[in-house]
């Protein structure tokens, strides 16, 4: 078992991230985090997938959701041939800003990007492992909320949309 | 300009007349009703046939499209019209058979809100059809049948789902159809690669014992020529699965038999002594590999598939032919040596004998009192003509009935394969004898599965279809039971019928029908039913507690296939 990102490159049909998901709940897998956006041609989208499993059945889950009539193009990728980021945003009480906080702020690269009277915003782009680490320091700093995004991805192949879409 | 415009349910019918859909099978409801009006109009262009259910209209739908090539057409109602089609397209999907079902929807404001006969059909079908769409404007409703119909019938076939809105149906619209010839995200032939045929061949040419498994996929790619060309050039044994039926002469040389679980001796026992396995257009189905840790280890494996999907799913091949099994096997026969392989062969014929001796001519002359269901089918081939269809259901009578009917020609099996559908058997054989009524149309059923869609002899009536159906009447689930026999210690947990007098339900829809108990009369009886101009109910009631046999039960390997 592995993490993989799996890329789907699709027509901007209704229904399509519904039949894509279908492939992965048939066989009982899954999706640790999935993003959908467009791509840089109109019309065309980009769903990118995370998931955990062995290479054999990533590879039968991107054969299968090539087959999906809209779908253009499927591929999957070990972590070490895409570039990727997520984000998280965590809220922390104001009454909780001190000194000791705003050293993990610059430790991590953090950003407060909004505050209001009861409490701030910070934000962190990086890989899982960062944000999951300031996650767990900022725990102890009464947290009120903490979102994740999937992952988003780009190949680092020299394949552009272009040459799979023609 | 109004006066051009016609509404949508005048192009939805145009559009199938466009797309040459002669007969379609149907049954009508509030939110097809704008369409069935349409219908009224067009009747000299278009056939339609009011079946019973909307699952026997799928199943129509379903012989129809397997015996004649084309696209199969049925249409349903919104809410429980379009849901009981949802076996059919299942049945439809695995088995690659193509369909475009159009379904009436309630008007788009309504959509989401519970309304009467609303029924999200577009999210249920989407795991059992090749593709699905909701039309909910008028313009939208000519290219989504163009499109579906392209896709149904292209690539590796299958149903499509064409979900339309009332208001889409009632308003009105200019009607300009254009034939869908493809789109950018549908790739649909893959031309084959020069390097995996010579590879391919090269391991054929090397090999010592060559053994070829065929498919339905020869029937799709229409390359049942290519198929024998090749199989006589390169006088390789070759042995069919169920859907493959039909593509190989069984009267051919080269023709070994029958794979999977209730299949011949040979061919199972085989498959784990050749040395280069030739798979073309079949997808090793667990009914066919029994345990796959088992499975043809010894052998170099060769697959020739159309659909990327199906390479290295179940079985890891050596060398993958991508693309239409017609271009791939010619290719592949020029590449290949002539050549002839007599001891190979003569290991096949060897089994043979021996599955004769201890299994067919028990089944097909008995000296038991009781009929057997091999000895019925044995009779039915000496009446029927080469080109007959045998349309079964699925059990006991199924695998009999495949095992002893001699497959002459192609697209002459219509059966359910993948899905195993109980009640498939009437409705399809009405379909496949729609398509050609001067053709023989055998339904073979057993007392358990007819009587799921049974009310489709009122349509067989209607018709005039002129089905012979042989009902072979065990009073049991039998295969059910047989399993119960063999792995539950003969605890026969509901599996036996108390069965309703057939031959009065089917006089009663009137059907001329007779009925066999005795071995005397069956001759008899199977000739008056071919000689009847017209349909036939022939209820043959067989031994009770017969079971299937050779059969590898589960968790076997295809060399444990057991002969008793």
């Amino acid at each position: 078992m592995k993490r993989y990102t799996v890329f789907v490159i699709t027509e901007n049909f209704i229904g399509i991230l519904n039949r894509i998901t279908i492939i992965f709940t048939r066989r009982g897998i899954n999706i640790d985090a999935l993003t959908a956006s467009e791509s840089r041609i109109e019309g065309i989208h980009r769903v990118t997938i995370e998931v955990t499993a062995s290479e054999e059945t990533v590879i039968q889950l991107v054969n299968q959701i090539e087959k999906i009539i809209d779908v253009i193009k499927a591929f999957h990728h070990e972590d070490d041939s895409v570039v990727y980021q997520e984000i998280a945003l965590y809220k922390i009480p104001v009454s909780r800003l001190d000194g000791g906080l705003e050293k993990i702020i610059r430790q991590h690269n953090a950003k407060i990007i909004a505050a209001e009277p009861e409490f701030v915003v910070l934000e962190l782009t990086g890989h899982k492992d960062q944000t999951q680490r300031l996650l767990e320091i900022l725990k102890e700093y009464d947290l009120l909320e903490f979102a994740r995004s999937g992952r988003v991805a780009v190949a680092k192949r020299m394949l552009t949309i272009d040459d799979i879409v023609k | 300009m109004k006066d051009s415009k016609i509404r949508g349910a005048d192009i939805v019918v145009r559009s199938l007349i466009a797309e040459q859909a002669n007969i379609i099978f149907g049954y009508p409801g509030g939110a097809i009703m704008p369409v069935y009006d349409a219908l009224y109009d067009y009747h000299d262009q278009v056939r339609h046939v009011l079946t019973r259910h909307e699952q026997g209209a799928i199943h129509a739908a379903q012989g129809y499209a397997r015996v004649s090539g084309k696209v199969g057409v049925c249409i349903a109602t919104s809410g429980p019209g379009a849901t009981n089609l949802i076996t059919g397209l299942a049945d439809a999907q695995i088995d690659s058979t193509p369909l475009v079902c159009i379904t009436g929807q309630v008007a788009a404001h309504l959509l989401g809100t519970d309304a009467f006969q609303e029924t999200d059909i577009l999210g249920m079908s989407m795991s059992c059809t090749k593709w699905n769409i909701q039309v909910r404007r008028v313009e939208d409703i000519a290219p989504a049948i163009a499109k579906g119909f392209y896709i149904a019938k292209s690539g590796r076939p299958g149903p499509v789902l064409i979900d339309i809105t009332k208001n889409a149906q009632v308003d009105f619209g200019d009607f300009n159809y254009i034939k869908c010839e493809g789109f950018r995200s549908y790739k649909t032939q893959i031309p084959v690669e020069k390097s995996a045929i010579q590879e391919a061949a090269f391991l054929i040419n090397m090999a010592e014992r060559p053994y070829l498994l065929f498919g339905q996929g020869v029937i799709l790619g229409k390359a049942e020529q290519e198929l024998k060309a090749f199989l006589e050039k390169s006088g390789i044994p070759a042995a069919s699965t169920l859907l493959g039926s039909g593509a190989l002469s069984q009267d051919h040389p080269n023709y070994v038999g029958k794979l999977g679980m209730h299949g011949n001796y040979a061919p199972n026992v085989l498959t784990n002594h050749c040395d280069v396995l030739i798979a073309v257009g079949m997808r090793f189905d667990d009914r066919v590999t029994g345990d796959l840790k088992r499975y043809a280890k010894q052998a170099k494996i060769i697959h020739l598939e159309l659909d990327p999907a199906e390479i290295d799913k179940i079985v890891k091949c050596e060398v993958a032919v991508l693309g239409n099994s017609k271009e791939s096997l010619s290719l592949l026969k020029e590449a290949v040596n002539q050549k002839s392989h007599p001891e190979w062969m003569a290991r096949f014929r060897e089994l043979e004998e021996e599955e004769n001796t201890v299994v067919i001519n028990n089944d097909l002359k008995p000296i038991k009192a009781g009929l057997t269901m091999g000895e019925v089918i044995h009779q039915i081939n000496h009446y029927k003509a080469d080109d007959a269809v045998l349309v079964t259901d699925v059990g006991q009578h199924q695998m009999i009935a495949w095992r002893y009917f001699n497959y002459k020609k192609t697209r002459t099996q219509v059966t359910s394969g993948g899905l195993g559908t109980m009640g498939f058997a009437l409705p399809a054989a009405l379909g496949a004898q729609l398509h050609d009524y001067s053709k023989q149309v055998i339904c073979v059923v057993g007392d358990g599965g007819i009587q799921m869609t049974i009310q489709e002899l009122g349509t067989i009536m209607q018709t005039k279809a002129p089905v012979k159906i042989v009902l072979l009447n065990n009073n049991f689930l039998g295969m059910v039971r047989q399993w119960q026999q063999m792995f539950f210690e003969k605890r026969y947990s509901f599996t036996e019928l108390d069965n309703p007098d057939f031959i009065k339900i089917a006089e009663a829809y009137s059907i001329k029908a007779q009925k066999v108990t005795e071995r005397a009369d069956l001759k008899e009886a199977i000739e008056d039913m071919f000689i009847h101009d017209g349909p036939f109910f022939l209820e043959v009631v067989v031994e009770k507690e017969d079971n299937v046999f050779p059969m590898i039960a589960t968790g076997c390997s295809v060399e444990e296939i057991r002969l008793s």
